[in-house]
């Protein structure tokens, strides 16, 4: 197992230097001269050039590409080209308003859904199951800006029970701020998640062991929390793990809607204004999310299911 | 005469389909009485498990409703018993164990907790209690080194063992009666024999009584007092288990009995079903000659082609290991084999699972690799053949698998799935052409063409087994390999196959390679015979020597576990 890990973790290096490179084409090689979006219609060549300098455009392309690859290693992103910020200065204080709201609603998202899925896999085929399928379906549908404006017209503005906008840092300040969005963002999830959910539970309810788990005379409710949904969690744990990554990026529109001076803000600010240091920082760190909770999930895998070993 | 353990009134269990309702169990009664063992007897469909469910109160409601009839235990109609009483007696006082082993355990669990578990619910024993017990459950039945297994997971364990675990489940809380739903046919004919043994010795222990599920007759004539012949929903015959093996009365109960391959002499094609009675179930005659004992080794060989040669074959996988997963060694399935086939012979390759007869079958294909040795085709090494030669050579030799319900396309009609060899290998001209041929062939398998425009999950097991044998012979091959073709039908089912195969060599020649666990049938269908043991041809000679003078103790295990409940009736008083 411990082999494994380690193994997994090496295998990290040529996948980043493999994502280095390719934000390296994508923002070095064909989005063609950034300075003339920086400095706008009316910028000399001479200004230009003086630019290209400062931002290190004139070395070769050899040396930008290790400079990505050593930032992928470091974590050190250089400074914003908009802001003057030092990035990871930048990361580490918008992360703090997107985990402030992801995480929660992540959560709760979560466990509501799933307990929902249980719920309705052990009163599967009769009314109240086809009813909650039919509200999934519907709460799907609906458009996620619909929500948005509807929440905030109704429960911040009608009943004001929330700030409509903004964030305030510190417990619980921040809690009248980030609870109208996460409370959209579970009504957004609950849907998918107790569709995948309830469908995962109940292949497992018709297989042959669990006709062994009914013959043994165990109620049908142990049956479904002991037995079943013990073996269920396997790709249920896939589902989920592999979406942390994303709670890091935050969540773009909510974060934009609510003004939230999040990760979303930054990363959708940075493409406003072509700040190419940023954009390379986000999408280097997401790899690299993805591919620890890829790994996360796989050793996960080993703890929910005993046939599963890694060597 | 003492009341019965469980007495069966009248069941009728009837299941709304889509088609509306469908009868499963028509009007049956029978009794077990106390510490008696009856067999259940009938093919797939015909409600034996459907009875065994409605006793247990597991049958899926409300697709099932049960609208006559009665189940007495103890005198108590468990047809009337409310879930929660029915749970007080399910595992407790009657339990049951089911065919699949494989899949009947819960494979997150280790086998000793899910033994223990039924023991902490019915007999309140702590967690520590029920452990213990359940240790000593698995020593009794016969699990190696009970204390360390406890800590394993099903899929650490054979389908033996597994089968032994949820023996030892069931009989976990002492129940009064054990109902055993095929407990045997998923397993090889060795372990069959060592799971029926125990069971027989578990149920004179603790004076249980037995209802023991089967579709071969031959299994339970050693362990059944009563036998219950179901037949098309309907109980056809019950009786005494010695007089229904001495003087079967129904024609279907004779075929049944008929229709296993005897390991000495059989006729030219096995009796049948079909042969004893008509499709509304009215006995026929027999023709003399059907019944006549045919020696195969009296047809003098047409030929002395050999067709197939193999040298020195060995097919081996990797082991791996190390930090990047490297190749570490190589375990040899199959390890230097050598044999001759002549055109229009068959070799019955015989051995249990994992001895490697599969991979050798597959070997011969080139479906895996061989490491070295040699495959001599029509005079030709094919060894390392590639590409268009393979394909070319793919057209001659076919391969039909073992599970006829995994191995057809469920999305593709059997027409599709005919025509679909001929279109890769750019043959048989135009699609119409095609057509006729596939129709042709349907035919000769004994379906009707007109199902050709059905899915593959219309059909019996059966049936789609002759789809595959059709599907195989589309190329008009010369040479097929069958992968335990009839391990997974019902014994009355595999007798038609098996006679079709035999009806098919002599049509078109073939040459087979027939791979099985089962001795008898390889001892019926194989002109030549060898058993395999750990990746070699252990022991290789003509049929009728191997099972009158077997040189090596293996193979004698091999035949001792046959299973013996043979009719005692000659071939000729079947007439």
């Amino acid at each position: 197992m411990t082999k494994y890990i380690i193994r997994r973790l090496l295998y990290m290096i040529p996948v980043l230097l493999g994502v280095s490179l390719i934000i390296f084409v994508l923002f070095n090689v064909v989005s063609g001269d950034p300075t003339a979006v920086l400095l706008g219609k009316n910028a000399t060549a001479r200004q230009m050039a003086d630019l290209r300098e400062q931002l290190g455009l004139n070395k070769s392309l050899f040396s930008q590409y290790l400079d990505i690859v050593k930032s992928a290693f470091t974590f050190d992103f250089g400074y914003s080209w908009a802001t003057k910020q030092e990035i990871s200065q930048m990361i580490w204080q918008g992360a703090y308003p997107s985990l402030c709201l992801s995480i929660p609603a992540f959560v709760i998202s979560t466990v509501v859904s799933l307990l929902i899925s249980v719920f309705v896999a052990y009163y599967r085929g009769k009314g109240i199951d086809l009813f909650v399928r039919v509200c999934c379906i519907a709460g799907m549908s609906i458009s996620a800006l619909a929500y948005i404006l509807f929440f905030q017209w109704f429960f911040a503005y009608k009943l004001g029970w929330f700030e409509i906008s903004g964030f305030e840092e510190g417990f619980p300040n921040f809690i009248s701020y980030i609870a109208l969005p996460a409370i959209i963002w579970i009504v957004l999830s609950i849907g998918p998640d107790v569709r995948f959910f309830r469908t995962v539970i109940l292949d497992e309810i018709y297989q042959d062991y669990v006709r062994t788990a009914r013959s043994k005379g165990l109620s049908e409710i142990t049956i479904l929390l002991h037995h079943v949904l013990r073996n269920a969690m396997i790709p249920i744990i896939t589902y989920v793990v592999i979406q942390i990554p994303s709670l890091i990026l935050g969540a773009l529109l909510l974060e934009n809607f609510f003004s939230i001076p999040g990760l979303g803000g930054m990363t959708l600010n940075a493409l406003n204004s072509s700040d190419f240091p940023v954009m390379k920082a986000m999408a280097i760190i997401s790899s690299v999310g993805y591919i620890i909770f890829g790994l996360i999930s796989d050793i996960l895998y080993t703890v929910a299911d005993p046939r599963i070993k890694f060597k | 005469m003492t009341t019965p353990l469980l007495s069966v009134r009248d069941l009728v269990v009837e299941f709304q389909t889509g088609d509306g309702i469908v009868r499963a169990v028509n009007n049956v009664s029978f009794d077990i009485p106390l510490g008696k063992t009856i067999g259940i007897v009938g093919e797939s469909g015909s409600g034996k498990s459907v009875t065994s469910l409605a006793v247990m109160g597991l049958l899926q409601k409300p697709a099932a409703v049960v609208p006559q009839g009665q189940i007495l235990f103890n005198g108590l109609d468990l047809l009337t018993c409310n879930e929660s009483k029915m749970r007080e007696l399910r595992g407790n006082q009657i339990s049951m164990i089911f065919q699949e082993p494989m899949t009947s355990l819960n494979p997150v669990f280790k086998v000793g907790e899910q033994i223990a578990e039924a023991l902490r619910i019915h007999k309140k024993l702590s967690q520590k209690e029920a452990w213990e017990k359940a240790v000593h459950l698995m020593n009794q039945v016969g699990i190696p080194n009970p204390a360390l297994s406890a800590h394993k997971f099903p899929h650490e364990m054979s389908g033996g063992q597994k089968q032994r675990v949820m023996i030892a489940m069931a009989i976990s809380c002492e129940p009064k009666l054990l109902i055993a739903d095929e407990p045997t046919t998923a397993l090889d004919v060795t372990i069959q024999k060592q799971v029926l043994e125990l069971l027989h010795k578990l149920q004179q222990e603790y004076r249980m009584s037995m209802m023991f599920i089967t579709h071969d007759l031959g299994v339970i004539g050693d362990i059944a007092d009563d036998v219950v012949v179901m037949y098309r929903s309907n109980v056809v015959e019950q009786n005494n288990a010695q007089k229904i093996f001495e003087s079967a009365t129904h024609p279907y109960t004779k075929g049944l009995l008929a229709c296993r391959p005897k390991l000495g002499a059989n006729p030219r094609r096995l009796l049948t079903v079909s042969d004893f009675m008509t499709e509304e179930g009215k006995e026929k005659v027999i023709p003399v000659d059907r019944v006549q004992v045919f020696d195969k080794e009296s047809v003098a060989d047409k030929t002395d082609h050999v067709l197939l040669e193999v040298k020195n074959l060995v097919t081996q996988f990797p082991i791996k290991g190390g930090l990047f997963g490297g190749t570490v060694d190589h375990f040899k399935a199959v390890n230097d084999v050598s044999f001759k086939i002549k055109k229009g012979k068959t070799l019955g390759l015989v051995g249990e699972s994992g001895c490697g007869k599969t991979t050798l079958g597959r070997s011969i294909l080139r479906l895996v690799e061989p490491a070295s040795g040699n495959i001599i085709y029509d005079g030709k090494d094919i060894t390392h053949v590639k590409h268009e030669e393979l394909r070319q050579l793919r057209k001659k030799m076919q391969i039909i698998f073992q599970d006829p319900y995994s191995s057809l396309n469920p999305r593709m009609t059997i027409a599709d799935i005919l025509v679909e060899p001929l279109i890769i290998h750019n043959e048989g001209g135009t699609k119409a052409q095609r057509f006729e041929m596939a129709r042709a062939l349907i035919e000769k398998v004994g379906l009707k063409s007109n199902q050709m425009n059905r899915y593959p999950h219309e059909f019996s097991g059966g049936q789609r087994q002759r789809i595959c044998i059709a599907r195989a012979l589309m190329l008009r091959p010369e040479f097929v390999i069958c992968d335990e073709s009839v391990s997974a039908l019902d014994v009355s089912i595999q007798a038609q196959v098996l006679n079709l195969l035999l009806d098919l060599q002599e049509e078109f020649g073939l040459t087979y390679v027939f791979i099985s666990h089962d001795l008898s049938v390889v001892n019926f269908i194989a002109d030549e015979v060898g058993v395999m043991y750990a990746g070699k041809i252990i022991e290789m000679d003509k049929a009728s020597n191997i099972y009158k003078g077997a040189k090596e103790e293996y193979t004698r295990t091999l035949l001792s576990a046959i299973p013996r409940g043979e009719t005692k009736q000659s071939l000729a008083s079947l007439v």
